[in-house]
């Protein structure tokens, strides 16, 4: 049962990404990246990851795309039809692309992983007690470094956005 | 015998060079000129105390003049066989030599004093000729083949800038060239010559070539080419290379044309010195000469010197710049002087022939180079070259006159004057070696007496010349070196120099042969009458006898058109023939190459620039590409 | 650990959607389109973190945590890159790739 889930959610996901990277529409590119992420958070929760599914599907979904929205209504007549590169360029790319996935593929088909079988469950609890223990393998700094970067790139896009000084 | 002060001789005026060429700006003109004089005075003391010690003091040891080297050192060594010497050679002929260079370039720079006064040059000039007199010094006192070379070359250098002394005039410049060109084409043979013979000897000292015995020698000539063995053909290249310095046919086109430089010059190099290079050359060599295959290379020596001399004397006969005639005249002369280096044989009197030659080489110093400083008056009275602008100056120009004169009497050949002394020594070698050489050369004295006396009776008889009232006198400094070499002219004829220079060191007593002489005499009377009776007055003679020999008069007027002959050679055959081909192939293929690899990387970058596209996917794309290449390799062929 | 699925196909998908990521990337000609090509790729590693986690070390939660913040960190680079795609917007007027290539030749 799991498996047919899954591989539905697998076809969702490449179809979309390919539809994606391939749509000459803008908005329907967007969409269609919205549906790949939040395919993605499905897969998120059959690993028992609640915490991150939900986690994909309110910063990316919610988050990320509506940013993406935003600035394409911006910036675009939403409605215009969008350049695509020329087909030697797109050969070239798919050439590139394919043999890197020959080069990872294997490799990775080929490592002997000690796949250890369980069904536990990431707990909330126990990431927030990781997120912000003090002890070895305790994740504090990264925690604080992370909310720094935050900080920063808040302040950033802000200063960024406005531009140079409020002129007439 | 402590001969080390010889190093002094070609060194003053090698720094009196140094000196007024890098100071020609500052010094004043009257200072470089006493600096000049001075400097080759003191050479000149210095030679004639070598002569006098050589001669005198050391003089011949059981009969034969010593060798003697002051200096002898290793210049440039590259093998055990090849190695450049340098060095100082004292031996009769060098001794005999110094006393000539020395001497006329003495009174040759007192004379420029006079002559060149009020010159822009004046620096310059003195400057080269201390350049001239350091290389033809080193000439003389070369030991080996190789230092004669390179102050051969000086000694060219030296006459392309004074011939181009005037270096406004074009045709000065062309002169100039001309003689380099000619000489260093003689050169190139030159230095075959001697490159082959010395693989072939293993040596290129004069003293190891020369003094060699039947064993070596016989190993010397063990290899034949065309006919001759290897030693004869070397020494007849070296013999072009000095028919060229020395103006011998078909090498001579230089010398009139070299007449485009100031008087002095003509008389320092083109008289006295530098042509007679290749005389002394081939008396140095002389042992070798006539050993080689019994004296073959000797053949062609004479009969390219009678040639010589047959061709100048009927070419001089038809000239009218007064010093295109002396130069052809020269020519002759020494057309003389390589005929009787031809004919002679070595031991004691039958070595009759080099004595003569060396004998005519002194006596020709001095009375060409008063003929060429008298005409240097002429012409500074005249201010023109041209025959027919000199006539009745015999009055106005005593000195000039008297001197020319004797100078004349000398040339021709009339008894009691140097020039009868040594000029029937010639001939009596020729008359007992070759007789056809001897009727060349008989005819020849007739015809020097002839156009020499045609010379003096155009300039100081005749007609007179227009605005003769200002033609005055030259003033003292160029009258004395007259008055010194015209008293040399008739005294050299009394010095028994072949008790001194004889071919094998011995010396040999010599006396005239009357009945030859008379001969001789009676021609060169024939010469004078002759000219006596067509110039003296102004005649038609000339005129109708010039008609009469028609096609013939035009030739030898025209010099033989020689020079229209060479300049068909090197432009219709060489320029247009073979250098054209070369330099297509220069430019087209060569150039073209280097051209072709410079377009090719311009267009190779023109099309690889593309990829500083500025487009950052496309160096993203780069980017993962290589690194899944570089990956791929080293997962596929390292492990 | 899901039911029936090992590990290989798993990373399999990850792999290609990566993949598919990097040939947007080299393709788009719109700016706003090459970032969201890089959403991609950046979920495509945030799933490998978690799955390793999962299936090969399962008491360890580093993996876990560590995809939480590759999330934060992409979603604050996006909104800083709409930012910066807006200030050139104001400049010149476009977002299209060929007006802002100024590092050519």
């Amino acid at each position: 049962m799991e498996r047919i889930i899954f591989y539905i959610l697998a076809a969702i996901i490449i179809f979309f990404a390919i539809a994606s990277v391939n749509s000459k529409k803008m908005l329907r590119a967007v969409i269609y990246l919205l549906f790949v992420l939040i395919a993605i958070s499905g897969i998120y929760f059959m690993v028992d990851y609640s915490f991150l599914g939900a986690i994909q599907l309110a910063v990316y979904a919610g988050g990320v795309i509506v940013l993406i929205i935003f600035s394409v209504l911006l910036v675009h007549h939403i409605e215009l039809s969008l350049e695509m590169a020329t087909v030697k360029k797109r050969i070239i790319a798919a050439i590139v692309s394919l043999s890197g996935i020959a080069l990872v593929l294997p490799i990775i088909l080929q490592t002997k992983f000690n796949v250890v079988e369980n069904s536990k469950a990431i707990q909330v609890k126990d990431i927030g007690e990781k997120m912000l223990s003090y002890d070895k393998g305790g994740f504090i700094l990264p925690f604080e470094v992370i909310s720094i970067l935050l900080l920063a790139v808040m302040i950033g896009a802000i200063v960024i956005a406005k531009g140079s000084k409020l002129e007439k | 015998m402590d001969f080390t002060y010889t190093i002094l001789i070609p060194l003053i005026p090698l720094i009196t060079f140094l000196i007024l060429g890098i100071g020609s700006f500052k010094i004043k003109p009257n200072i470089s000129g006493f600096i000049g004089t001075a400097s080759i005075g003191t050479s000149l003391i210095l030679s004639l105390y070598t002569a006098y010690k050589y001669f005198f003091v050391v003089g011949n040891v059981d009969g034969v003049f010593q060798t003697f080297y002051p200096f002898k050192t290793v210049w440039m060594n590259f093998t055990p066989t090849l190695h450049i010497d340098m060095g100082i050679l004292i031996d009769p002929i060098s001794v005999m030599m110094l006393v000539v260079v020395t001497l006329i370039s003495f009174l040759v720079n007192v004379y420029s004093i006079g002559y060149m006064k009020g010159d822009t040059g004046f620096t310059k000039f003195f400057a080269f000729l201390s350049l001239f007199t350091f290389s033809m010094l080193g000439l003389v006192l070369a030991t080996n083949l190789f230092q004669i070379y390179i102050f051969w070359e000086l000694v060219g250098v030296s006459s392309f800038l004074l011939i181009g002394f005037y270096y406004t005039k074009p045709s000065a410049i062309i002169a100039a060239k001309k003689a380099f060109i000619v000489t260093r084409f003689a050169d190139l043979f030159f230095l075959i010559g001697i490159l082959l013979m010395g693989y072939y000897t293993g040596t290129f000292d004069f003293d190891t070539l020369t003094s060699a015995d039947s064993a070596q020698l016989a190993q010397w000539t063990s290899v034949s080419f065309m006919g001759m063995s290897i030693i004869t053909f070397s020494l007849i290249l070296i013999f072009i290379g000095g028919a060229g310095k020395s103006a011998m046919f078909p090498l001579h086109i230089w010398l009139p044309d070299a007449m485009e430089g100031p008087t002095p010059v003509s008389a320092l190099i083109h008289a006295a010195t530098m042509v007679v290079a290749g005389v002394y050359l081939v008396a140095r060599l002389f042992n070798i000469y006539q050993i080689a295959d019994d004296g073959l290379a000797l053949e062609v020596v004479a009969y390219v010197g009678a040639f010589s001399s047959l061709f100048a004397a009927i070419i001089a006969l038809t000239q009218n710049d007064i010093k295109r005639v002396l130069a052809f005249s020269t020519m002759s002369q020494i057309g003389y002087m390589m005929l009787a280096l031809g004919v002679s044989g070595y031991e004691g009197h039958e070595g009759l022939g080099y004595m003569a030659s060396m004998w005519h080489l002194f006596t020709h110093a001095m009375f060409k180079g008063l003929l060429f400083l008298a005409a240097g008056s002429i012409i500074h009275a005249v201010h023109s070259n041209m025959l027919q602008d000199m006539g009745s100056l015999r009055k106005k120009l005593p000195i000039t006159h008297i001197t020319f004169l004797i100078a004349t009497l000398a040339i021709s050949g009339i008894p009691f004057f140097s020039g009868f002394f040594s000029k029937d020594e010639i001939l009596a070698a020729a008359y007992h070696h070759n007789k056809l050489i001897y009727f060349v050369g008989l005819f020849v004295a007739g015809l020097t007496a002839f156009y020499m006396f045609r010379l003096y009776f155009g300039i100081f008889w005749g007609r007179e010349v227009a605005h003769s009232d200002k033609v005055h006198e030259s003033p003292k400094s160029m009258t004395i070196p007259l008055m010194i070499l015209a008293f040399m002219s008739f005294a050299a004829g009394y010095i028994p120099f072949s008790k001194y220079v004889s071919a094998d060191r011995k010396g040999f007593h010599s006396h005239i042969d009357w009945s030859m002489a008379t001969i001789a005499i009676i021609t060169a009377f024939i010469g004078i009458a002759l000219a006596f009776v067509f110039y003296k007055k102004e005649s038609k003679y000339p005129e109708k006898i010039a008609n009469a020999f028609g096609v013939f008069y035009r030739w030898a007027y025209k010099k033989f058109y020689m020079d229209e002959l060479y300049f068909f050679i090197t432009r219709q055959i060489i320029f247009k023939r073979i250098s054209a081909p070369f330099a297509w192939f220069d430019k087209k293929v060569v150039d073209g190459t280097m051209d072709l690899v410079g377009n090719t990387t311009v267009e190779t970058s023109k099309k690889i620039k593309g990829i500083q596209s500025g487009k950052v996917q496309d160096y993203a794309m780069f980017f993962v590409g290589g690194v899944v290449v570089i990956a791929m390799i080293v997962k596929y062929l390292f492990n | 650990m899901i039911n029936g699925i090992s590990i290989y196909e798993i990373l399999t998908l990850t792999t290609i959607l990566f993949f598919i990521g990097i040939y947007g990337f080299f393709t788009r000609k719109n700016l706003i389109t090459i970032l969201m090509s890089i959403e991609l790729i950046l979920n495509a590693s945030a799933i490998n973190f978690v799955i390793i986690n999962k299936y090969l070390f399962p008491e360890n939660l580093q993996g876990a945590i560590f995809s939480v913040f590759i999330i934060a960190v992409a979603a604050a680079e996006t909104a800083l890159a709409v930012a910066i795609i807006i200030n050139l917007y104001k400049m010149i007027t476009s977002v299209e790739v060929k007006d802002t290539e100024m590092m050519k030749y």
